[in-house]
């Protein structure tokens, strides 16, 4: 039998151990307990959580256009890179692909700021 | 540090995909019409750009792609005659898709979308938006990616454009799903079921494409074969991954027990929507099963046959069954399509030529049929909102008998009864059946066609026989439906009174390249 994978199962098991012995066993053991109102908000990467709608309505909508287009330039950058880097080996032709490239995302950026998705109120 | 890899710069022949350019390029167009246009130029001006698209990339097709087929970006994207069939099919049906998504009833009604999808119905957003006279053009690029995708889908030539394309083709459905003007909680509730189950039978067909590169080290379906006719040890994952992968591709041609979205998006979606998904997605999925299965895994036939004859099965008669309890008209044509769904899986399942080209003429067939059956439904209204509930149709053959005619005529196309394209298709399809031995497929098929029949006999005779109820009316359509309509039903009538020209062309188009 092939026991290659032995270590893996075994550094899984102490990951878990460690996991339900801190959670559960150490902290409720030796930790103090304070309550404040700030240990039951959500937890926003250390910033104010962002207030809840009147009567738990919806969250507004531009939060998620400006994560939108966020991610849309990020994953562009990400083909930008590497495009760059390699750019002197490429070629007139890699160049004309990113320039469509790049034209077809700003055809989208074009659409959301003539449709008002940029004005944040 | 490792010395920088050789770049080789792929080769792609761009006579071969610039129908799909050609699309694609439509549709950024129609993006930036929706961002510089004033909004009353919008609505003629995107319809120009859909149909001018379609029609130009159709004409490319044919002239140019047609003479240069071949495997091209680096076996990535695959143009023989199959592809070039099922795109063609695409085309030509989201043509008229198109027309009956443009219908405003010479603007004395409304068109089928809202005014803006993303205020909450009933809101003082979605007021002013009416008072504004907002509409909802970006239907048309919408409609237009997803129709690229759909092209894509049926030529890709491994799995990663595979699920590229089938994502491109779903996320603009997505969205059209939730656009219904009228019952619009309805079609948000049916626009999320489709999101949530859709990204989630993508991302089976994604673990599947993990599983199946594990075992096979490659993702391209010529080299794919290979590996499959000669791979013997890693059965394990290789197994589990084309089952995961198929999945994802039977959820899209709602195939039972990955049927159940169907009937909610149906019916909740706008009218030409569904009739647009209805037929399109449909040609698009087959067309990549097609390829998939019997390019790729031709040779885990014996794994994959059998599961495939029982889904079909099981498809044939959840979806014919069901049909008969229902008592919305676009649920019974959802249920309806899940039947057909199983009749075509017959022709996947049978994995030879006839297969092949009995699901591409049935695709064509069904297609025509289904534009012009929901173009109808979209007319049949009751206090201005479609009038869906069967007892609404009652009478329908007295006061208004063109359109009692000719929907019954589409009915008879279903069930397939002889001089309509139905009868063609089933015939061209079973016997591919036959052809290899299933002769038990073609029994239950048969069997389930005689329950598809008595639902579709109904609604004939509730058109006729019933005495007409409550305040149902036929709106009078533009040219527009009219166009789709007629175009649906000639089809249905010549397809099954002359089908050797289409036959022909099934046939000789009936060839993979790998």
């Amino acid at each position: 039998m092939d026991y290659s994978y032995a270590p893996l199962l075994f550094f899984a098991g102490i990951g878990a151990a460690f996991a339900i012995f801190s959670v559960v066993g150490a902290g409720s053991l030796a930790g103090p307990k304070r309550y404040n109102r700030a240990k039951v908000d959500a937890y926003e990467c250390g910033i104010q959580p962002s207030p809840q709608p009147e009567g738990g309505g919806r969250v507004p909508i531009k939060y998620y256009l400006t994560a939108m287009l966020f991610i849309i330039f990020d994953i562009e950058s990400v083909f930008l890179y590497p495009f760059a880097v390699s750019f002197d080996r490429l070629g007139l032709f890699a160049l004309i692909e990113m320039v469509i490239f790049v034209l077809t995302v700003f055809v989208a950026y074009a659409f959301v700021w003539r449709r008002g998705g940029l004005e944040w109120d | 540090m490792t010395s920088p890899a050789t770049f080789t710069q792929a080769h792609i022949s761009y006579a071969a995909v610039v129908p799909m350019l050609v699309i694609f390029g439509a549709a950024l167009v129609g993006v930036l019409v929706e961002a510089f246009l004033p909004r009353a130029q919008r609505y003629l001006v995107q319809l120009g750009v859909t149909l001018i698209g379609l029609v130009a990339s159709f004409l490319t097709l044919v002239l140019i792609a047609r003479n240069n087929r071949g495997v091209t970006a680096a076996s990535a994207v695959v143009i023989d005659a199959p592809a070039l069939m099922l795109q063609g099919t695409v085309l030509v049906l989201s043509f008229f898709a198109v027309l009956l998504m443009a219908e405003r009833f010479d603007t004395k009604y409304p068109d089928a979308f809202t005014q803006s999808g993303a205020s909450v119905p009933g809101s003082p957003t979605e007021t002013n938006a009416v008072r504004l006279g907002a509409t909802t053009t970006e239907v048309f690029p919408l409609t237009l990616f997803s129709v690229g995708g759909m092209m894509l889908f049926v030529a890709s030539g491994d799995l990663l454009i595979m699920f590229i394309a089938l994502e491109v083709l779903s996320l603009p459905l997505y969205i059209l799903t939730g656009l219904a003007r009228r019952r619009r909680l309805l079609s948000q509730e049916a626009s999320l079921k489709y999101f949530l189950l859709g990204a989630f039978s993508s991302a089976f067909f994604l673990f599947g494409s993990a599983l199946v590169y594990g075992a096979t080290k490659t993702i391209q379906f010529g080299a794919l074969a290979d590996a499959v006719a000669s791979t013997n040890g890693r059965d394990d994952i290789l197994i589990p991954g084309v089952f995961l992968i198929a999945v994802g591709l039977l959820f899209k041609v709602g195939a039972v027990p990955f049927q159940s979205w169907t009937p909610d998006v149906y019916q909740g979606a706008p009218t030409p929507v569904t009739g647009f998904m209805a037929t399109t997605v449909k040609v698009a999925a087959f067309g990549a099963m097609l390829r998939l299965f019997y390019v790729a895994l031709d040779g885990l036939q014996w794994n994959w046959q059998p599961v495939l004859a029982v889904i079909a099965v099981l498809t044939m008669i959840v979806g014919s069954v069901f049909a008969v309890t229902q008592t919305d008209i676009k649920r019974l044509l959802a249920y309806s399509s899940i039947s057909h769904a199983g009749f075509l899986l017959i022709g996947v399942v049978a994995l030879n030529k006839t297969g092949l080209s009995g699901t591409m003429f049935y695709l064509v067939a069904y297609g025509f049929t289904t534009i012009a059956a929901f173009g109808i439904v979209a007319l049949v209204r009751s206090s201005g909102s479609e009038a869906t509930h069967l007892s609404q149709w009652a009478g329908l053959g007295r006061t208004s008998p063109v359109l009692a005619a000719t929907f019954s005529f589409l009915m008879l196309g279903f069930a397939g009864i002889p001089l309509t394209s139905g009868f063609t298709a089933k015939f061209a399809l079973f016997s591919s059946a036959v052809g290899h031995g299933a002769t038990w497929l073609v029994v239950v098929a048969v069997l389930m066609s005689a329950v598809t029949a008595f639902v579709y006999v109904r609604i004939i005779v509730l058109m006729y026989f019933s005495e007409p109820t409550g305040d149902t009316q036929v709106v009078m359509p533009s040219p527009l439906t009219g166009i789709a309509v007629t175009a649906g039903a000639l089809m249905t009538l010549v397809l099954g009174v002359a089908p050797a020209p289409l036959l022909n062309l099934a046939q000789h188009s009936a060839l993979f390249m790998r």
